[in-house]
């Protein structure tokens, strides 16, 4: 049997002529036949797992070329070079924002001034509701004594976020004018998107240096390619007849570019700005891991010593900010400009900047005799970590709270995860390809499916099989139990508008947070355990997935419903018969994104301690192993785009078949 | 209008051809290939060997229906398109061998062009909008805050030149976009469609205001509709255009009398034929007629009374004090009764 089944791998691409279902089922069975002799005790190990030997060492070969393109191309001198100007604006942030001594030598900036000034700019953007948010996540902040962490953070913030949308708007503008560059690019923005954040952290590290210019680095990488691609997607929008009006009125290219193409796509510019912003803020947050200071980095410390107290407040802190900055944002993008009558004086056109920079000075000036107003130190905060630290380690320890935790841990543990991971482990590498390529084929195309399979295949070539394995089944794990949480929850709030309307909202602002906080009450219930890491990733990817299932279900055609309604359907024969089919496409990007989420999590749970590709990317991370570090990255990546490849197409195929314009 | 100045706009046998690679396409396509013919080839063919000419002062309305490529020709007229094949003048010059920066002049000094659905700048006021080409052209502030008041005037907007588009109702939106088209006193004013985008009773008000603008100002104009009965009020010529191609180039009362295709025919058959021909055209040159004269620009329709209770039969046409000869009273009777 084993003979005959050594004979059939070679051929295991789906034959021409073959249709895309039988393909599938013929690589389904020759996937079923070789665990079948896997477990039967006839496979031969060369199959089971690739030999060491036959591993080529493609971390040696990446190591090579980066010392190549380091030293002999002059690499690094010029990003030592880069870094020295780098270097000097993050100075300046950080002498005003918290007091580094650097050259201005002015700050810090009093945390009264700031925020009277955030918050009058919360006004001008979006009334009251927008300047006590964004004050009261100041005060906050000041309040609980992490005004100077905080600042840390806000320091590399203000300067990578910027420089992220002026790298990123003209890339954009560069890929929307010439088309070549855009095929180019887009391919590479797709893996930059599904690239763990480790792989940014460590050339970030080699090439920048350790500390705030390294993350700043690393953080705009990271920010750039959203805003690239909203940058062309408005530029594309752009109405052609303004197009042609502003051709009429005899612009020059550039004065298109600038009068006409450019504010024409404000909305979307801003859009892009937004994710530019909270993509800034979570990757400021984990760079933590590359020593830089700032919440992030106090965040990890203190989970790390499980002190939940303190942790809970910075956590607290890191959310009220990322809320605050994506609704200050998105009022931006929602604020038209409104015209003045005329003969308004000057100084009323302007009084909300006026007014900004009145409480400024006012503030300022007034700290300098209130130390309280320019300085919170320790001793005066009002932090209450170490009671919040003792509540939750008693309620941690009643008996029934125990009862259910531990009773959860050990049921998952023994019951699903454990048998489900060594399930997946014991699966032959060929076996799990071919699955993968029979899923391929059964939902999207040919194409897919052998994208899927070389992808795979290389992750088994990277030496790295037994970690990515538990690293998909981690993945799988959350996110068919996110499935199983998530879709009940959105189906019962679609079912009606306000009621959906709630969870959108609470799902909107739930993606703004930056993923490390999800890790928060994960540890706070399981402790450091693996449990733990599932759980955190299960409640990072159930938000998009009950937010598409909401979103499928809402935009159900109305006509089609009434019609159903007029059928004589019953409400649970109109779901499942109407609803849910139609609304399948759409659940699906929301699965697919799950899964994205999954993965992203995945990475950032090893500091939990997992056994994954995350540990060892985290690894790396210590050492200079960038060849390492690449190569793990570039397996979650592949991991990921997999998936990605195949439930998109299949999605949009979906979509095109039902006329709902895919 | 007469014959012997040139022509402001000329355009021969001009093709635009949409593909892959549409010149070579054209060299090589055989001769008198049609639409769907050369559709089935791969290619889309905008304009079909269309020749015209608008002269100085007139008004020019192409209609048609919709893909039937007025919109094309008439951009290719200002060059928004590069055509495929032919030759497009403007006052002489082959505006196909004009560089960039003498297109740009060229729009900035005699074109302006108004649009179907208005092209304003969203993030621009009123103000800012009508002054935008005189901006592009770098006048200064002044001067041009000045003539862009001028026109917001002319078109009754004062006192809105600080609103945002948004803040605008279609009619205003597109009074804004008329504006803007006049602020340089182009020579030659484009209108795509300028009011398909309005509800009925602002269009009717909307076509009366850009009656009293061009009695004024006394443009060449190329106005674009697909709806027949605007052709018929404001056009001296109407060019009738299907799948790219000019079925019929003449004044109002010409296709309506004399339909050049069957499409055209169709096209005339539900018009009130009374009210759109005019005693000019049925005068017969050469022949007299007694007692008192008919005024040439009177229509069918006007002269209907007269035309039942006269016992004449046959009726003198003046106009401006010229004699054009007589116009049989059958003719006209069959014109108002709608009989050919």
């Amino acid at each position: 049997m084993s003979a005959a089944d050594q004979q059939s791998l070679p051929s295991a691409p789906p034959a021409l002529g073959i249709d895309r279902p039988k393909a599938a089922l013929i690589c389904f069975a020759i996937a079923l036949a070789l665990m079948i002799a896997q477990y039967t005790g006839l496979l031969p190990e060369v199959l089971h797992r690739l030999p060491e030997s036959m591993i080529p060492p493609f971390a040696d070969w990446l190591d090579v070329i980066f010392e190549f393109v380091k030293e002999d191309l002059g690499l690094l001198a010029f990003t030592r070079f880069l870094t020295e100007g780098l270097e000097w604006v993050l100075d300046v942030t950080g002498n005003l924002l918290f007091g580094r001594r650097r050259w201005p030598y002015l700050g810090p900036i009093p945390w009264s001034a700031i925020a009277a000034a955030v918050t009058v700019l919360g006004f001008w953007l979006g009334g009251w509701r927008i300047a006590l948010l964004a004050g009261g996540t100041f005060l906050w902040t000041a309040l609980i004594g992490q005004w100077e962490i905080a600042m840390q953070t806000m320091s590399v913030l203000v300067v990578a976020a910027p420089m992220a949308f002026v790298i990123g708007l003209s890339l954009g503008i560069t890929a929307w004018k010439y088309p070549r560059f855009e095929n180019a690019i887009k391919p590479i923005l797709a893996v930059l998107q599904t690239l763990p954040f480790f792989t940014y952290l460590l050339p970030a590290v080699i090439f920048f240096k350790v500390g705030p210019t390294a993350g700043a680095v690393a953080t705009v990488v990271y920010a750039v390619p959203p805003m690239i691609l909203m940058t062309i997607l408005g530029l594309q929008k752009v109405s052609p007849e303004v197009v042609e009006a502003g051709k009429m009125s005899g612009c020059t290219r550039l004065q298109m570019l600038r009068h006409v193409y450019i504010p024409s796509a404000r909305t979307e510019i801003l859009v892009g700005v937004n994710q530019v912003i909270m993509l800034c803020l979570a990757m400021v947050v984990l760079t933590a891991f590359i020593g830089m200071p700032g919440l992030g980095a106090k965040l990890l410390e203190m989970m790390g010593s499980f002190r939940l107290g303190r942790s809970f407040e910075i956590g607290v802190t890191i959310v009220l900010l990322a809320v605050a900055l994506d609704r200050m944002s998105k009022a931006w993008v929602a604020k038209q400009p409104e015209h003045f009558e005329k003969g308004t004086p000057w100084w009323k056109q302007h009084r909300y900047a006026l007014i900004g920079l009145g409480v400024f000075v006012l503030f300022y000036i007034l700290s300098q005799f209130v130390p309280y107003l320019s300085e919170i130190g320790r001793r005066q905060s009002w932090s209450m970590g170490r009671e919040i630290d003792g509540i939750m380690r008693d309620f941690l320890a009643l008996d029934w709270v125990r009862a259910i935790t531990g009773g959860l841990r050990a049921f998952l543990n023994n019951n699903v995860f454990i048998p489900f991971r060594n399930f997946l482990l014991s699966i032959p590498t060929p076996a799990l390809i071919l699955l993968i390529v029979a899923f391929g084929l059964w939902l999207a195309g040919r194409k897919q499916a052998m994208l899927a399979g070389v992808f795979f295949s290389l992750v088994a070539l990277s030496g790295w099989w037994d970690r990515a394995v538990i690293t998909l089944y981690a993945v799988l794990a959350a996110v068919i139990l996110a499935t199983l949480i998530g879709l009940p929850i959105a189906i019962l709030a679609a079912r009606n508008e306000k009621s959906a309307r709630r969870v959108l909202l609470a799902c909107d602002t739930a993606q703004t947070f930056p993923s490390f906080v999800y890790l928060l009450p994960a540890i706070m219930l399981f402790g450091i355990t693996d449990i733990a890491v599932i759980f955190s990733i299960l409640i990072f990817s159930t938000v998009p997935l009950v937010r598409y299932t909401i979103e499928g279900l809402r935009t159900v055609p109305p006509e089609i419903t009434e019609a159903a309604d007029m059928s004589g359907a019953t409400r649970w024969q109109k779901l499942i018969k109407v609803q849910i089919p139609l609304a399948f496409p759409t659940m699906a990007v929301g699965f697919n994104q799950a899964i994205m989420f999954a993965f992203f999590m995945v990475i950032i749970a090893a500091f939990i301690g997992t056994q994954d590709l995350g540990q060892e990317l985290q690894r790396t991370l210590a050492g200079t192993n960038l060849g390492t570090n690449f190569v793990l990255g570039i397996c979650v990546s592949l991991m990921a785009l997999s998936f990605d490849l195949i439930i998109m197409k299949w999605a949009s195929d979906r979509k095109r078949m039902l006329g709902l314009g895919g | 209008m007469s014959a012997d100045t040139p022509p402001v706009i000329s355009c021969t046998n001009v093709w635009k051809v949409f593909g892959a690679n549409p010149k070579a396409y054209l060299k090589t396509m055989p001769e008198g290939r049609s639409f769907d013919e050369i559709r089935a080839d791969g290619y889309i063919a905008g304009v079909r060997d269309v020749s015209l000419t608008v002269q100085k002062g007139e008004m020019l309305v192409i209609m048609g229906l919709s893909g039937s490529g007025k919109s094309t020709l008439v951009r290719c007229f200002s060059r928004l398109h590069d055509i495929t094949d032919g030759i497009i003048e403007v006052e002489g010059t082959d505006i196909g061998g004009l560089r960039e920066h003498e297109l740009i002049e060229l729009r900035r000094s005699k074109m302006g062009m108004v649009f179907q659905s208005f092209g304003l700048l969203p993030h621009r006021t009123v103000l800012e909008n009508v002054a935008f080409p005189l901006e592009m052209r770098g006048q200064d502030r002044h001067a041009r805050r000045d003539r862009a008041m001028e026109v917001i005037k002319l078109v009754g907007l004062e006192g809105r030149e600080d609103y945002f588009p948004r803040e605008l109702s279609g009619g205003q939106q597109q009074r804004v976009g008329i504006a803007r088209s006049l602020a340089i006193e182009p020579d030659i004013w484009f209108l795509d469609e300028p009011f398909s985008a309005l509800d009925p009773l602002i269009r009717r008000e909307m076509q009366d205001e850009f009656l009293r603008l061009q009695a004024l100002l006394g443009k060449t104009i190329v106005f674009i509709t697909h709806d027949f009965d605007e052709a018929l009020r404001l056009a001296d010529r109407i060019a009738i255009m299907k799948d790219g191609a000019v079925e019929q180039c003449d004044t109002p009362d010409q296709i309506v009398l004399h339909p050049a295709t069957e499409y055209v025919r169709k096209f005339t058959e539900d018009i009130d034929k009374a009210r759109v021909v005019h005693a000019r055209v049925l005068a017969e040159a050469g022949v007299s007629a007694e007692g008192e004269a008919v005024d040439g620009a009177a229509s069918v329709h006007d002269m209907a009374k007269l035309l039942i209770t006269d016992p004449r039969d046959a009726f003198p046409v003046t106009e401006n004090g010229v004699a054009l000869g007589a116009m049989s009273k059958a003719n006209a009777l069959n014109v108002l009764l709608d009989q050919r």
